[in-house]
């Protein structure tokens, strides 16, 4: 008897299809364990101008209780309801590093990559599903903004300078609205309206890793999910 | 002393400094792979639309020095090598590089003019096709140089062009393989260059052939096989960005053989804080570094055994003896360097010292085959002369200028 499953499943796919309802998620992401230590850059003569203290990788940024930042906190599957997307993302080079080192955007939604340095970069993305291309434009001039977009989902694009190796950034594309990353404490807060259902929420860290968590909302919920990665 | 020797000990001093440029070449190239630079310009053949030899030299920073220094420099080596198959083909070379650099020269034009993907191409074709019409334009009329040296010559034209090519390309079609390629080909054209100004030059023709075993040219050849295998393997790891994927030697993360399974990986990942953009490793970056390293152990080994064996089968003072030890010392050299490059943490320096040692190894190996090969004069008359019908064919060198 093959009815009851595909009943089922039919049921389930309009309960999560069907906005009847919109959810607030929010949450912590915290570090479990001791990170290596971060590198310090050697700038070169350039950039070294632009910064009178030193500055390290930002592979782990950890709060003093644990709260990690620049995890990427997203829905794993396409909610219904998405609204088109109205603002334009900035990827910026400052003081030759990428700002933010991780965020955003969703599928084919423009956005721009800036150079607010006094001196020349290149913006090179490297992603690495089919249809996403690869590209390389130069910046040579401060102010220069280029637009560029992504037609398919992919977590995470890596974005580098090969003029300055040490820059490198990562945007993550969705094909809905449901994704944040974490902030200096480690939380998060997701879009609202997100419709009542059962979803995968996934926080991935690119060196910590992924933790997922089944979450299942109903109208006007709050929900808070928090995560624990680990550094070992 | 007559013309003739003295041209060709220009020839082969020209071939010489063809050889060293490439050398240099190779190790700027080094450079800018391991200081990530490899796409520092995003355009080619133009530098940041420029015109790549007006460049700005405010434009000069980061890695866009290094890139831009490697093709500024890839131009005058080509230039050189164009000349030297010139002169390797003597005259008679001139008819066939005029139709080359005119078709390349019109062949360039076309492409400029088509698809905007070809144009980059296109300029590089009507670049090159102006400095063959060029060779194509000097007037002497030396004869060409002798045996199979402007065969060789020619190798040299077309490789030379097919290199710049593949580094152009490797940059408008962010194509990784290509950098693969375009560096092992930099080590057999250094390689070809070396052979040309050591086959035109005096010492090669005053040099009595002594019979070497087929024992001792195996083992030659597996060692010389060896470093090829060694250099893809190096130029591989290279150019899949993945930085240093084992970080201790000679253990390698604690243990004699690392484990490779998805866990592992992870938590490998989760350790290594790069500085530079170097992607996550794979299991894949594991296992070619282990590989390069027992092929530094085989090469090593078969090196030593075959320089050993060089010493025990010839005479003191024998080129081939001297040349295989010189080898050794060359591969242990370049097996400390090896471990320098874990131990630094893949440092810029060290990493391209070890790729400029690498290319040493290639030719001394590569020469060592040579001198192991030699035939005697007679012999090597006898087979001229079975091969080539025309009974007049002088039998001493002339490639000197026609007087």
């Amino acid at each position: 008897m093959r009815t009851a499953p595909i009943l089922t499943t039919a049921l389930l796919t309009t309960a999560t299809a069907l906005p009847l309802g919109a959810a607030d998620i929010y949450g912590r992401v915290t570090l479990k364990g001791t990170p290596p230590p971060e590198k310090k850059i050697e700038f070169d003569a350039l950039c070294g101008k632009l910064h009178t203290k030193d500055a390290f990788t930002r592979h782990y940024v950890v709060s003093p209780d644990g709260g990690l930042a620049n995890v990427f906190v997203y829905i794993k599957e396409t909610p219904a309801g998405s609204k088109p997307p109205t603002d334009t993302p900035v990827l910026d080079q400052v003081n030759c590093f990428y700002e933010p080192y991780v965020m955003g955007v969703r599928t084919n939604q423009p956005f721009k990559i800036k150079n607010s340095d006094p001196l020349m970069h290149n913006v090179h993305a490297t992603p690495k599903v089919a249809g996403n291309k690869e590209f390389n434009v130069g910046q040579p001039v401060q102010g220069m903004v280029t637009e560029k977009s992504f037609p398919n989902r992919e977590v995470l694009v890596r974005f580098k300078c090969d003029v300055h190796p040490w820059m490198f950034a990562y945007v993550g594309v969705l094909d809905h609205q449901w994704f944040a990353v974490t902030d200096k404490d480690g939380k998060f807060k997701l879009p609202g309206d997100l419709p009542a259902g059962t979803y995968t929420l996934v926080a991935y860290h690119l060196k910590a890793g992924e933790a997922t968590q089944q979450i299942t909302v109903t109208a006007s919920d709050k929900k808070e999910v928090n995560f624990t990665l680990a550094a070992k | 002393m007559t013309v003739a020797d003295t041209s060709s000990r220009w020839l082969t001093r020209y071939a010489a400094l063809c050889a060293v440029a490439t050398l240099g070449l190779i190790g700027i190239g080094g450079l800018v792979t391991s200081r990530g630079a490899g796409l520092a310009v995003p355009d080619w053949p133009t530098s940041y639309g420029y015109n790549m030899f007006a460049l700005p030299i405010r434009f000069w920073q980061g890695g866009i020095f290094y890139e831009h220094t490697h093709r500024l420099w890839a131009s005058v080596v080509g230039t050189l090598v164009v000349f030297l198959s010139r002169w390797l083909g003597g005259h008679r070379a001139r008819r066939p590089l005029a139709l080359i650099g005119l078709t390349e020269l019109l062949a360039g034009l076309a492409l400029v003019a088509g698809p905007p993907d070809l144009k980059g191409a296109g300029h590089f074709l009507a670049g090159i096709g102006g400095v063959v019409l060029l060779a194509a334009a000097v007037w002497a009329r030396n004869e060409p140089a002798p045996g199979r040296l402007p065969t060789l010559g020619w190798a040299a034209f077309w490789l030379v062009q097919l290199q710049g090519l593949l580094g152009g390309l490797r940059v408008v079609w962010l194509a990784d393989e290509i950098g693969v390629f375009h560096g092992v080909l930099a080590q057999g054209f250094l390689f070809l260059l070396v052979a040309v100004a050591v086959l035109s030059s005096a010492w090669w023709r005053r040099l009595s052939a002594a019979t070497v075993s087929p024992a001792l040219r195996r083992w030659l050849g597996v060692a010389t096989g060896l470093v090829v295998l060694q250099l893809v393997l190096g130029a591989t790891m290279r150019h899949r960005h993945a930085g240093l994927a084992v970080p201790d030697f000679p253990l390698a993360y604690g243990r004699v053989w690392p484990r490779t399974d998805p866990e592992a990986i992870a938590g490998y990942n989760r350790q290594r804080i790069e500085v530079h953009a170097a992607r996550p490793i794979a299991a894949t970056d594991v296992w070619l570094h282990m590989l390069h390293r027992l092929g530094a152990a085989a090469t090593l080994l078969t090196v030593t055994a075959a320089a050993w064996k060089a010493r025990r089968a010839l005479a003191p003072g024998h080129p081939l003896r001297r040349t295989a030890l010189a080898w050794l010392a060359l591969v242990a050299t370049q097996f400390a360097l090896g471990a320098l490059t874990v131990w630094t943490n893949k440092a810029a320096d060290v990493a391209t010292a070890h790729v400029v040692l690498g290319s040493l190894a290639l030719v001394t190996g590569g020469l060592t085959c040579l001198l192991a090969g030699r035939r005697s004069p007679e012999a090597a008359a006898n087979a001229r002369a079975a091969s080539d019908p025309s009974p007049d064919r002088p039998a001493r060198p002339a490639w000197s200028a026609a007087t």
